[in-house]
């Protein structure tokens, strides 16, 4: 056989790691010129699948085959020889760079020792060119959007001959018309004979632009399919094991008094010199779910810092529930009734060296239930730490005694809604509470969000993904550079016109 | 859903056996030191003292090594302290010089009862420590490099003023030391009538070390049972989580560094007060050794307020049999190379930990290749990330 119909198969690989099979018996084929997703959950073994197509990781069994020879891949220096590239979710890009130097690192043309930038920047406007890829070569990676930080990352494996292109989440930190066009380019680099896995698990976007699809599940190979015959809820049964519903069940609710006021709120930026929060007021009321969109940087970290008590505002009241908390302390502010379930979770949410039952705990530890006269009382702990796990279904490998480190994202972040929501607050902060979630994950932790709503709470949600502000909103707001440029409602709003708010074009 | 595991294969064992794995290599490099300077004298007239330690010149060796121990286990405990609390206190030179000089002043000037003496002390050290402590928390100013400077600082003020032009009131101008400490002030060395000094024939062997252990079965309740460990412990581990869970992170750190440095100065206190040794305000350039020996007594205990006593109880065995070696031929240094490559190693104990976890539990693990670029973005659920999770931070 001259020529395999494949550019890369993956055949049977098992991959082991003390008490689970990460990978069992999976088999990916990549067609040459072909966009091929591969879908599943956290810890359905995707990441660990594409670390041993890196040679991070060396399988037990199974052989990868490029052009139906079978090669050996020991480390990433290999797969960057058989031309395989990646774009990582997080750019993986030097911030003070240019775009230039920034794709030409690593590889750079020399001529006795000194740069041949010209030869480049040649060889960069040409690609940019042939696959519509808008860059600016001299522009340094600081100044310029996510999307054009992205268009580097692609444009770089470009440089460098790459015949594979494995996108990984690509779209996360997009807007919808920087979505549109990523799809676009991923097309084009396919009809040039490029061939792609996308790694994603957004079905609208795998439906959209992916040939085939792969999905995993538990590490479990579950099967291969043409998008073009089968359904999103198809898929996502594949993935999940179950039907899911997109949906999000809610019934409409007249909302009630008001919870949370925030008057002319102003914060100062940490990274420059305007603030980065200008002039904001907002409510939100008992039984309302109301959420702050808007692309990422664009002030909502630095409104919920402020709001929250991680930071000072400069100008600005706060008032729950009646009570001024402009100037409270943080714990006042959760004895108001206010919970927060937080950007980051690795930095603010859990203390990861703690136990899950210590974690479960730090919002409450001080109160009389957990301790008397300064002794934690480790029953009472446990006793609550257990109720919650059961409560939530938050899953770990030794229950309240496991090292939160260990514990998958997406129980790590249903142990921290169990234990915001659990607390009962009066204002439930929610920042980007599905982020890099499953589909699983995310409609659980949506149903919560509608059922504190339900329970007459008023919601605050701050989220980047369109899909949740559009299915789990009572009322949009669209924050861009610092400030509300307009409100809507979720039933009357489009997709797109939303994007052209969150992207600045327009405002109200 | 309490996992069973076997003792083996239990932290507290694994451990232990690295910090047992690092004493005997530590010795062996320190026994081939010896062979090189003495050759086959390097066992009889060297290294077997080091082994030995005090119980090389029974009894008043064991005196010895009891009287180092006890401020070695508190400069240890503070050490210890702030480092679960997430500080690296460099400063307990600094705080013990001070706790020295509070405590001495209540002795030789103020006659005060020992335990009067003894608070003082602590209250000297506890000051010094929140000096770089404030500094910490409202300026966000490094405390190893604040506490470095607080040690000279401390240092050299306490020997002017003691000093005195050479005739400060507790400057011995005779003996270029302090006056000794007398009567009440002496810490006893009676305890439910055993007079130790007497067991082991040495007189400022007393209950020093007993209150030192106190001390440290205290630290290890407030660190494990108590709410203000817990906060303190959630600082130390993750500041931004603390803060946002409500906890006043600067109150913490300034008291942690306060605690810290109120047991450097209580050690100072049990080794002065015990009439150990006199101040040399004239030897005005070393710092008290006891501060900088704290950090190995931390490190080889991994900050576990009770291992502190063994790990401190065991750097004091061979420094005391470092100073029985024939100081013709060996210099009694030795014992600082061996302990000092015994803390070399315990920066590796991480390593040694995981090796004995995969042994014990019998499981095989694959080498993960950390690599410029890891490629893994999100970890498979309990996977690798149970198995690695310490190396990320």
């Amino acid at each position: 056989m001259a020529e395999s119909e494949y550019v890369i198969e993956m055949l049977h690989i098992t991959k082991e790691f003390p008490g689970i099979k990460a990978n069992d018996d999976i088999t990916l084929q990549l067609r040459r010129g072909e966009i091929h997703a591969l879908l599943g959950e956290n810890g359905a073994g995707k990441s660990t699948l594409m670390s041993v197509l890196f040679g991070l990781y060396q399988p037990e069994q199974g052989v990868i085959k490029k052009n139906g020879e079978v090669v050996k891949i020991n480390d990433p220096n290999d797969a960057n020889d058989l031309n395989i590239g990646m774009v990582h979710q997080h750019f993986k890009l030097v911030e003070c760079f240019t775009v230039l130097d920034n794709i030409i690192l690593g590889v750079e043309p020399c001529h006795a020792g000194f740069l041949q930038k010209k030869q480049a920047r040649e060889k960069v406007i040409a690609l940019s060119e042939k696959y519509g890829l808008r860059v600016d070569p001299d522009a340094r990676v600081e100044d310029i959007s996510v999307g054009m930080q992205q268009r580097t990352e692609i444009l770089k494996m470009l440089y460098r001959d790459n015949e594979i292109l494995i996108f990984d989440e690509p779209t996360a930190v997009l807007t919808p018309q920087e979505i549109d066009e990523l799809m676009q380019i991923m097309k084009n680099l396919a009809a040039e004979g490029k061939s792609i896995l996308f790694i994603s698990h957004k079905l609208a976007e795998i439906m959209a632009v992916a040939d085939r699809c792969t999905v995993l599940r538990k590490g479990k190979y579950i099967g291969t399919v043409n998008t073009n015959e089968t359904t999103m809820e198809e898929l996502s049964a594949m993935m999940v094991g179950r039907q899911v519903s997109f949906k999000v069940d809610k019934e409409d609710r007249a909302p009630g008094e008001v919870v949370l006021d925030v008057q002319h709120l102003t914060v100062p930026s940490k990274l420059h010199k305007n603030n980065a929060v200008k002039d904001v007021s907002l409510q939100v009321r008992r039984g309302e779910i109301v959420c702050l969109a808007g692309i990422e940087g664009n002030g909502q970290t630095e409104f919920v810092y402020a709001l929250t008590g991680l930071e000072r505002q400069s100008a600005g009241t706060i008032t729950l529930c009646g009570n001024d908390i402009s100037k409270a302390s943080i714990r006042q502010r959760s004895k108001d009734g206010m919970s927060h379930i937080p950007e980051d979770r690795h930095k603010h949410g859990l203390v990861l060296d703690f136990t899950l039952e210590q974690n479960m705990v730090l919002q409450r530890y001080w109160q009389p239930q957990f301790q008397k006269g300064g002794f934690i009382k480790f029953d009472a702990v446990r006793e609550y730490s257990d109720k919650l796990i059961e409560q939530y279904d938050v899953r770990s490998g030794q229950g309240s005694v496991t090292v939160a480190r260990s514990m998958s994202g997406g129980n790590q972040q249903k142990a921290i809604v169990a234990r915001e929501i659990d607390k009962e607050p009066e204002l439930l902060v929610a920042v980007q509470p599905t982020r890099g979630l499953d589909v699983g994950a995310i409609e659980y932790i949506h149903k919560q969000l509608v059922a504190q709503r339900d329970e007459n709470k008023a919601v605050l949600l701050v989220s980047l993904e369109l899909d949740e502000v559009m299915n789990v909103s009572d009322r949009i707001l669209v924050m861009y550079d610092g400030e509300i440029v307009g409100e809507f409602d979720p039933r009357q709003v489009t997709v797109e016109e939303l994007g052209l708010y969150m992207a600045g074009a327009k405002r109200m | 859903m309490k996992k069973k595991q076997s003792l083996l294969a239990s932290d507290g064992f694994v451990s232990l056996l690295s910090s047992i794995i690092c004493i005997l290599i530590g010795l062996v490099v320190g026994f081939v030191v010896l062979l090189l300077l003495g050759g086959e004298k390097a066992y009889s007239d060297g290294f077997k003292q080091i082994l030995l330690g005090g119980f090389y010149m029974m009894p008043s060796g064991i005196g010895k090594e009891i009287v180092t121990a006890a401020p070695l286990i508190m400069c240890g405990l503070s050490v210890a302290f702030a480092f679960k609390t997430g500080l690296f206190n460099i400063g307990a030179a600094g705080q013990y010089t001070l706790g020295a000089f509070g405590g001495l002043i209540f002795a030789i000037l103020l006659h005060a009862p020992w335990y009067v003496c003894l608070l003082m002390a602590t209250v000297f050290g506890a000051v010094w420590g929140a000096l770089p402590g404030i500094f910490k928390a409202f300026l966000n100013v490094n405390e190893v490099i604040t506490s470095i400077m607080f040690n000279w600082i401390g240092l050299y003020g306490c020997n002017t003023i003691m000093y005195g032009r050479g005739s400060g009131a507790m400057y011995n101008a005779k003996q270029s030391k302090t006056f000794p400490v007398t009567g009440d002030s002496l810490i006893p060395s009676k305890i439910f009538g055993w007079d130790m000094a007497e067991t082991f024939s040495y007189k400022s062997c007393t209950i020093a070390i007993f209150l030192a252990i106190i001390v440290a079965v205290i630290l290890y309740i407030v660190l494990n049972k108590t709410t203000f460990g817990y906060e303190l412990k959630a600082c130390g581990n993750n500041r931004n989580a603390a803060k946002y869970a409500g906890i006043n992170e600067r109150r913490n750190v300034i008291l942690s560094m306060v605690i810290a440095g109120a047991l450097a100065g209580f050690g100072a206190g049990l080794y002065y007060l015990s009439g150990a040794a006199q101040w040399i305000p004239g030897d005005s350039t070393a710092l008290p050794s006891e501060g900088f020996d704290g950090i190995s007594v931390a490190l080889l205990a991994s900050s576990n307020p009770i291992g502190a006593i063994f790990s401190a109880l065991f750097i004091s065995h061979i420094t005391t049999g470092g100073g029985f070696m024939n100081a013709s031929m060996f210099p009694p240094e030795i014992a600082d190379i061996i302990s000092g490559i015994i803390i070399y190693l315990c920066a590796f104990s991480l390593l040694f930990r995981s090796m004995f976890r995969n042994l014990l539990s019998g499981s095989r693990k694959d080498k993960v290749r950390k690599k410029q670029t890891p490629q893994v973005t999100d970890t498979p659920a309990n996977g690798p990330a149970a198995a690695d999770g310490k190396e990320s931070e």
